[in-house]
């Protein structure tokens, strides 16, 4: 019998270190240290801070995952490493890391894409994807929706963010509201309290510019309007309504990301929709994505919220796609790109 | 870069070695530098007995690239890492009060002082203008670079930390077989980052 093959991941484009181990489509391990609340102070992730934590956690996270999934490094077929998109510093901490276990331990070595793994990891939770499929990986570095015709090879980029990432326009409303560093978690609390009572606007649903980009986000606009909306009130020396500021800014960005998403399946004839990144962990996203699905026929699959943040699941969920579709590994020089194409599933 | 395979059993021998002067870091290079020493020593990975890595001072990215690789490496295969100061690579063998200086770009060098070898003082990094040490001379890129600032005698050689000094720095630990170090890396420098204050105002 053949057996499936054991792959680990390791992701640290930008301040997660993690390591996944993953036997076919089976979550052996997903260790994760993150660098999170040293930037907290920062009001964002900042690059030299997260490369620093990479170093320190690497070995560490690597052993843990190693004992979580009760194996050996010899015992691996593969090591996958995300060579892009992400902070450059930090991705060449996980690249060079990558590179020494495969040279150390004699193993294959895959750089592989960072948006790729993130719809790779839903097979870990939803076994084989249906293909072709439609992917929304929306975190705090990138909005975009993809077709995907073949994991290992085949994801053509249908549209992105021409300005702000939608989790990066979450965090800069949270500083806004006074809510916390990342904004993602405090604006969905806060919401769920809250009334959906201001129309904030939905960037690029104009008629032009549904022609001119008829699958790109923008969340720029948005941001500064709440932010316009805040200090008017506090101007007016009245209270600001922060629940309902939360709720309606959260309105804009889900409904723009579920309606283009849907709207690409339709037009792509296709019947999966995949939704991915930290932003898929927002409640309402998920809430929505499945309600506008639902009503089109269209089968939304969301990972579990710890497997949509970055991770070292979803790198070796891909590396073990691609070593089970006969893939040749990656050599041993192999580039950290921090603008790695979409296009380019593994180096 | 630097990626040595040397034999310190007694002595040392350094058997094959890459070096490459490259401010760019071309950190993915590393790796392959060490898989070709190894293939021109004719050894294979679970020939190494330690791996011994420059803890820096340098240039950030390259210097993680180095470590990691390090780190990795020797949890693979079970064996000890030892840490040296990248400095003693050029301050090592050195006779007489040595400044040892490298490029810390920004117009700074890093620093140490050596006598007879031993290092005495630093590592630091500084502006050369603020250095005040009392040494014979200076080596190191640094030194050269900033050589009318330090008015000091600079050798032209070596520049750069050089395989040998780096593994004889750490060969008795590898004879002994001491217990392996943690790599802590000295930045010496705080990362680059502002807390930010007042957030703009979104309205004229």
């Amino acid at each position: 019998m053949k057996t499936e093959p054991l792959v680990l991941g390791i992701e640290t484009s930008c301040d997660e270190t993690g390591v996944g181990i993953v036997r076919g489509y089976t979550l052996l391990a997903d260790a994760l240290a993150s660098s999170v609340d040293e930037h907290a102070r920062y009001g964002g992730v900042v690059p030299e801070v997260a490369s620093r934590a990479h170093l320190e956690a690497m070995a560490p996270t690597v052993d843990r995952a190693l004992a979580d999934a009760g194996v050996t490094l010899s015992d691996v077929d593969a090591i996958a490493v995300t060579a892009g998109p992400g902070l450059a510093g930090a991705l060449l901490v996980g690249v060079a890391a990558a590179k020494a276990y495969a040279l150390a331990a004699g193993k294959p070595l895959y750089g592989v894409n960072h948006l790729a793994a993130h719809v790779a990891v839903d097979t870990l939770e939803h076994g084989p994807l249906p293909e072709p499929a439609v992917a929304l990986l929306v975190s705090g570095g990138h909005s975009s929706l993809l077709r995907v015709d073949d994991l290992t090879g085949g994801v053509v980029p249908l549209g992105a963010t021409i300005d702000d990432a939608a989790g990066e326009a979450f965090d800069k409303v949270a500083r806004v509201l006074g809510l916390p560093f990342p904004g993602g978690p405090p604006i969905d609390r806060a919401a769920r309290e809250g009334s959906i009572t201001i129309p904030f606007p939905r960037g690029l649903t104009g008629p032009r510019d549904l022609a001119e980009h008829r699958f790109d986000f923008s969340f720029s606009g948005l941001k500064t309007a709440v932010a316009r909306w805040v200090e008017a009130r506090e101007r007016a020396g009245e209270p600001v309504p922060v629940n309902d500021v939360a709720a309606s800014f959260q309105e804009a960005v889900c409904d723009v990301l579920t309606a283009k998403a849907v709207a690409a399946c339709q037009e792509h004839g296709v019947q999966t929709l995949v939704v991915g990144g930290g932003v898929a962990a927002n409640s309402r996203l998920r809430a929505l994505a499945e309600e506008r699905a639902a009503k089109a026929g269209i089968t939304v699959r969301v990972p579990r919220p710890k497997l949509c943040t970055d991770n070292g699941a979803m790198v070796a969920a891909l590396g073990s796609r691609l070593v089970s579709a006969g893939i040749a590994p990656g050599k041993l020089d192999l580039p950290a790109d921090s603008a790695m194409p979409i296009t380019m599933v593994t180096t | 870069m630097t990626a040595a395979i040397a034999d310190v059993a007694s002595g040392v021998s350094v058997l094959a070695s890459r070096v490459t002067v490259d401010g760019r870091a071309h950190g993915e290079l590393l790796a392959p530098a060490v898989s070709a020493v190894l293939d021109q020593a004719g050894a294979g990975p679970s020939d190494l007995a330690a791996v011994v890595a420059g803890v820096g001072p340098g240039p950030f990215t390259g210097l993680r690239v180095g470590l990691v690789t390090a780190v990795a490496m020797t949890q693979a295969l079970g064996i000890p890492a030892y840490g040296v100061c990248s400095l003693d690579g050029l301050g090592r063998g050195t006779s007489g009060r040595v400044l040892v200086a490298t490029d810390a770009r920004r117009k700074e060098v890093y620093w140490a002082v050596y006598a007879d070898g031993t290092r005495v003082e630093g590592p630091g990094v500084a502006k050369p203008a603020d250095l005040s040490v009392s040494v014979d001379r200076a080596v190191g890129d640094g030194a050269l670079r900033y050589a009318d600032v330090l008015g000091l005698p600079v050798d032209e050689e070596p520049r750069y930390p050089s395989p040998a000094a780096l593994a004889a720095r750490a060969a008795r630990r590898v004879r002994m077989k001491a217990p392996g170090e943690a790599l802590t890396p000295l930045y010496l420098r705080r990362p680059d980052a502002v807390i930010p204050g007042e957030r703009k105002p979104a309205l004229r």
